[in-house]
């Protein structure tokens, strides 16, 4: 492994001296400025660790209302105030493209939208078109499809720009199928397009639709999601990208590479960063110091023994949890990467756990949602609901919950689903 | 184009919800979008004002779409859904009957007359249900589709002579492989087996030549003999020992070509596949590739496409390459790569192509052509 620190050669010193001085100011993400702790914006939550600060999971959830979807899909409900939103796709080619608004009190369906794809709509089957969860900065939607289709709206439905990544650049697709979610960073929509063919990253200006910036990445195949890097006071927002050769955290606004660790790091699970340190998928679990901004993270400590697989890890309340695709799931200190404890879940996963006060939420393939109390001396399931699903579509639930209030959203490929107390 | 000549185009009566006043400037705006999100400004400001307007502005949507690209086409359908949708709220009526013409039209643009159905079903889908059934042999393959499904769903509902006249009246008019499949499987069980190459227009006879070398990867990007000259008289040297074109044919029911068989199973290494096709007349069309692995496909000398992704899955169609077919004899090479990759799920080395129209109807060469005589 090798870390990089990128650092323009005509930097004043007093530049570093700044850095290094505002280094131990509090660390903050770079939330837009619309959204409010109770949203739930993208993939894994306001953090991108799959935890809420405010919101609280029941121990014993019901059905609070449920919404019959007219597309597939496993991308995870976003909550932006009282709405929820949800994409889909449908049709025998899974061509069209939906993004979907609910009342999140009531489920009463406020507008869907449909377009068409103008790439490649392939996938494994297993998999779908409506892959990508999407994102808000809380005043727009922005949703991704498989097929690199990108579309944003306002809450209210409206069509604010479009883009179609496959149509700009002509060999950016995977025959398996798509399913990076992106992520608002500062005024920047990150999309990760990277694949085996023409593969890119890309920093688009959440107003306009346009590029701001453009990377040439890794050609291989890259499921992972680009997650907010915390910044300090001062300094720019940024965001991490992972690939096969490792981390890379760039400026959200320029583009510029901030610093490199060169490490095969997981092209499934995702990474998490909060206050000065990344867990990253490498290796099992890395944590890396990124406390120095003037200098390339160091690595703290590694643990093979959580092994995230094609699932992310969840932070919550300084200890990192990780299930693996058999159903286990492991418990370590984050400040050592020492496993705690293990509890046997029924799976399997696909989904990612989230979580929200002392209590995680994961629900497996089969639609069984199942709450376990992470404070527990060996974590202890206290609590679940098996959500029907339809056997003669062989339906599956490969989504990752989001948490809004009291309320847990998750989709089925034929159903949104909002459970309560 | 102007208001007379827009409704004479969508074939309407006078109707003053279809009557357009800036909705026509607003929609080309939407129309004249291109990449990377070169005018999304203007189209956002456009989009607002033309959705504004209501059903009004329906016509230019349906008659701006398909003259710009895909994500231009992409802005009028959202506007048209969005309007269709706030009409459908507040009680405002709609134009179904416009709709409807449009859609019966065929020579109105393809794309177009998606959206109009699309935004039939969207408003009144029992009057869509019913138009549907009546594009059976609609040239736009999605339109089509509905029409067979209620085909099979009839033929399903018989027995004997009579399932398997309602089968094979199935067979004339279906294109998408799945209900291909399904009308296949039930004709073949009733003693009346498909030529599923023919029906698809898979092109099953070759000459092939390899191994090339594509050690790293490397041979996708060279330029190896055949891509500079035909001359299937001739032999070259191969990625070990002199190599020359052989003929193959594929038996596949799907026109698989595997070079597994002429070649051995080997890996790192590049091949060619050559062919003719002998086209009735000049005209557009697609030959539609499926392959799993690197390639590049070329028509007359022309380079239409090249796809350096290995073993991530194939299927029929996976590929739609628009191109122009000279009258008479064309050229067909193919460059299909295997890579390094161990793993069992990366033994094929294969592709299948065939020559269709933009609705998947088979495009037969000449000599099979019964309509070529004529």
């Amino acid at each position: 492994m090798r870390s990089r620190f990128f650092i323009n050669s005509a930097a004043p010193s007093s530049l570093l001296s700044l850095v290094l001085t505002i280094s131990s100011l509090p660390l903050m993400h770079a939330f837009s400025p619309g959204l409010r702790a109770s949203d739930w914006p993208h993939f894994r939550g306001p953090a991108s660790s799959g935890a809420s600060m405010d919101a609280s999971i029941p121990k014993d959830p019901k059905v609070a209302w449920s919404a019959s979807l007219p597309g597939r899909g496993l991308s995870s409900p976003i909550v932006i105030g009282e709405k929820v939103f949800v994409t889909a796709s449908a049709g025998p080619d899974q061509q069209q493209l939906q993004v979907l608004c609910f009342n999140a009190k009531t489920g009463e369906s406020l507008w869907k939208r449909q377009l068409q794809a103008t790439g490649r709509t392939m996938t494994y089957a297993k998999t779908s078109v409506a892959a990508n969860t999407p994102c808000s900065d809380g005043k727009h939607v922005f949703a991704l499809w498989s097929s690199n289709d990108l579309a944003a709206f306002d809450l209210d439905g409206n069509l604010a720009w479009l883009r179609g990544l496959t149509a700009d650049y002509s060999n950016a697709s995977n025959s398996l199928g798509m399913a990076s979610s992106p992520v608002v960073v500062g005024k920047t929509v990150v999309v990760v397009i990277e694949n085996d063919s023409e593969s890119y990253s890309l920093g688009i200006d959440a107003a306009t639709g346009k590029n701001l910036w453009k990377l040439e990445r890794p050609k291989a195949a890259n499921w992972s999601s680009p997650v907010p890097l915390p910044v300090k006071n001062g300094a720019p927002p940024a965001v991490l990208l992972q690939s096969k050769n490792g981390l890379l955290a760039v400026n959200a606004a320029t583009g510029e590479k901030l610093w490199e660790h060169e490490a095969a790091a997981s092209t499934m699970s995702s990474s998490i960063a909060l206050s000065d340190i990344v867990y990253a998928p490498v290796s099992g679990i890395t944590a890396l110091s990124t406390s120095n901004s003037a200098e390339a993270p160091q690595t703290l400590w590694n643990s093979r023994q959580i092994n995230p697989s094609t699932i992310s890890p969840l932070l919550l309340d300084e200890k990192l949890f990780s299930v693996n695709g058999a159903g286990i799931l492991t418990m370590a200190e984050t400040k050592s990467g020492d496993v705690k404890w293990k509890l046997r879940l029924t799976g399997p996963f696909s989904g990612s756990p989230v979580g929200a006060g002392a209590r995680i939420a994961i629900i497996n393939e089969k639609a069984l949602l199942q709450i376990v109390d992470s404070t527990a001396p060996e974590g202890a399931l206290i609590g679940q609901i098996q959500l029907p699903l339809n056997e003669s579509t062989k339906e599956l639930t490969l989504c990752t919950p989001a948490l809004a209030g009291n309320r847990i959203f998750v989709r089925t490929d034929s159903t949104l689903w909002c459970l309560s107390e | 184009m102007k208001l007379p000549v827009l409704l004479t185009t969508l074939s309407l009566a006078a109707a003053p919800l279809w009557a357009a006043n800036n909705a026509e400037t607003l929609i080309q705006t939407l129309a004249s979008v291109g990449r990377e999100g070169d005018g999304n400004e203007q189209a956002s400001a456009a989009w607002k004002a033309a959705v504004a307007l209501g059903p009004n502005a329906l016509g230019a949507v349906l008659s701006q779409t398909g003259t710009g690209n895909p994500v231009a086409d992409n802005w009028l359908r959202l506007a048209g859904n969005t309007i269709v949708d706030h009409a459908l709220k507040s009680g405002k009526p709609l134009p179904f009957g416009e709709l409807e013409s449009f859609v019966k039209k065929t020579a109105n643009n393809e794309a177009a007359r998606m959206l109009a159905f699309d935004l039939l079903q969207q408003s009144d889908s029992v009057r869509a249900e019913t138009l549907q059934r009546t594009l059976v042999n609609d040239p736009v393959q999605p339109l089509r589709r509905g029409a067979v499904a209620h085909l099979i769903t009839a033929a399903a509902a018989l027995q004997g002579d009579a399932a398997k006249k309602a089968y094979l009246g199935a067979l004339e008019v279906v294109r998408d492989e799945d209900q291909t499949k399904t009308v296949s499987d039930a004709l073949n069980k009733l003693g009346s087996p498909v030529q599923l190459q023919q029906h698809f227009g898979f092109l099953a006879k070759w000459h092939v030549i390899g191994p090339f070398d594509n050690t790293d990867r490397s041979g996708f990007e060279k330029v190896y003999p055949p891509e500079k000259e035909i001359d299937l008289t001739k032999s070259y040297d191969g990625k070990e020992k002199q190599v020359q074109w052989q003929p193959f044919e594929s038996k596949d029911d799907y026109g698989k070509l595997d070079f597994n068989k002429p070649l051995t199973a080997l890996k790192q290494s590049t091949a060619y596949a050559h062919t003719t096709f002998e086209s009735a007349t000049e005209r557009e069309a697609e030959l539609r590739l499926g392959c799993k692995n690197a390639w590049k496909v070329w028509l007359n000398g022309k380079l239409l496409f090249a796809r350096d992704e290995y073993h991530r899955g194939q299927r029929m169609d996976q590929y739609k390459l628009k191109c122009h077919l000279r009258k008479g004899r064309n050229e067909i090479l193919v460059k299909c790569c295997q890579n390094e990759q161990t793993e069992s799920w990366t033994v094929e080395w294969e592709f299948q192509l065939r020559v269709c129209d933009s609705g998947g109807t088979a495009i037969l060469p000449a000599k099979l052509d019964p309509n070529a005589s004529r």
